[in-house]
């Protein structure tokens, strides 16, 4: 059972990055006008921002990196971890963490690496971060989550892109021996890995002439064999079993007080699935908040993309214990318990 | 499990459809309001009321109200 805790690490702040340019679900044209309705009433997402083509996940976290680097007061060359954990990096290969590393100024004795982890990923992330930090004593790491989903998308699939929003976030982490342990649950079920999927461009299916040939699903659903698949219902189906499932497997294990914690915020996947959760786990409505109505599901930067839009009026100069809960692509699945002390939470950045 | 207990939970995940309609051998994919959120309405319902996963392929493999009312007693 991956439950565990990591002591000694501090959470010090959130940045979080948007595209400005705005798309309303309203004037989608690959849905009718009742569609739409119902689909905003259940899925609870109204606008989206969708980055232009010359802006990647890589450029939204570079700008969050480097606004929470000022208001953190940070010297560059004292950061000695970056991890970028998205499933929208700059090219195949090399990782995009090198050449962050390098974009932001940090020191060549930095640790680098990529994670392409999707809606668990903010939750793995903080995990692998902290986790290699006070293992080996580096002092200052940057976590930077997100995804530009909406480059993965056909225009042409209605399944998928009322849905999907773009966002970069950074998080800044501290050694700090005062620091509340960190507490995770985090598992993995590869039964599912085809619910959420992109067939071809990878090894196992290397692009070839018939990639890019679009195919219909279903009425409304055209895409071809690089664009995201998602099984609407399996990906409900297990949301609503196996997020509830991981938070109360946190509680138990480290005996939480559900009063004692501020705010749980869940992975912004749509508004029904989201309710049901929190209504399993019987959660005060006041206290788990939602970005999904004007970004959609941004992936792994939903989490941080809350807190910052959300709670940051809340969150300064004071001491909170969060739960937060992502689940999604893979199918993988993490919740932490994480506690803020007066941590600094940036402006949103639009780009 | 009872099938007339099931129907009316199916009946009240619709809106705008007449109770009357939903019977057992309803083909829920010909009803004016099914679509892919009902879908998801109904993957809920089978969660909440009887601690069931219904799975797409469930769905997708069922005709009538009873085909689903079937799975769902088979599963729990």
């Amino acid at each position: 059972m991956a439950a565990f805790s990591v002591n000694g690490v501090a959470v010090k702040g959130i940045a979080c990055s948007v595209p400005k340019n705005k798309e309303l679900n309203v004037d989608l044209n690959i849905l009718t006008q009742e569609e739409i309705q119902k689909f905003i009433e259940a899925t609870g997402v109204e606008e989206r921002r969708i980055a232009p083509k010359d802006l990647c996940t890589s450029d939204l976290c570079c700008e969050a990196a480097n606004k929470l680097i000022t208001d953190l007061h940070w010297q560059k060359n004292e950061i000695e971890i970056l991890v970028f954990v998205s499933q929208t990096a700059d090219y195949i290969l090399p990782v995009s963490a090198a050449i962050l590393q390098d974009r932001l100024g940090l020191s060549t004795d930095c640790i680098a690496f990529d994670v392409p982890l999707g809606c668990s990923g903010y939750v793995y992330g903080i995990s692998i971060i902290a986790g290699m930090m006070k293992a080996s004593g580096l002092k200052k790491g940057l976590l930077l989550a997100g995804d530009t989903s909406s480059k993965l998308l056909s225009k042409t699939d209605k399944s998928t892109v009322p849905l999907f929003g773009d966002a970069g976030s950074a998080t800044a982490f501290e050694l700090d021996e005062n620091a509340e342990s960190l507490q995770f649950d985090l598992g993995t079920d590869g039964s599912g890995y085809k619910t959420i999927m992109i067939n071809d461009g990878g090894a196992r299916n290397r692009i070839n002439s018939d990639s890019l040939i679009y195919q219909t699903i279903s009425p409304g659903i055209e895409r071809n064999a690089c664009q995201l698949i998602l099984d609407g219902m399996d990906v409900f189906g297990f949301g609503i079993s196996q997020a509830p499932k991981t938070v109360n497997k946190l509680i138990e294990k480290f005996e939480i007080d559900k009063d004692n914690i501020n705010h749980f915020v869940f992975h912004q996947a749509n508004l029904m699935m989201n309710k049901m959760i929190a209504k399993k786990l019987k959660l005060p409505a006041e206290k788990v908040p939602y970005s999904l109505k004007e970004f959609g599901n941004t992936s792994s930067a939903t989490i941080p993309l809350t807190i910052v839009t959300q709670l940051k009026d809340n969150l300064g100069n004071t001491s909170q214990s969060l739960i937060l809960c992502g689940f999604g692509v893979g199918l993988s699945w993490g919740t932490a318990k994480v506690s803020l002390d007066d941590v600094v939470i940036s402006d949103l950045i639009e780009i | 499990m009872e099938i007339n207990a099931f129907l009316k939970n199916f009946a009240d995940i619709l809106d705008d459809t007449d109770a009357a309609l939903i019977t057992q051998e309803t083909v829920f994919r010909d009803l004016d309001e099914w679509n892919s959120l009902t879908a998801l309405s109904l993957i809920a319902m089978a969660d909440e009321e009887y601690d069931v996963k219904l799975t797409g392929d469930d769905i997708k493999s069922s005709n009538s109200l009873n085909d689903i009312f079937e799975i769902i007693k088979n599963k729990g």
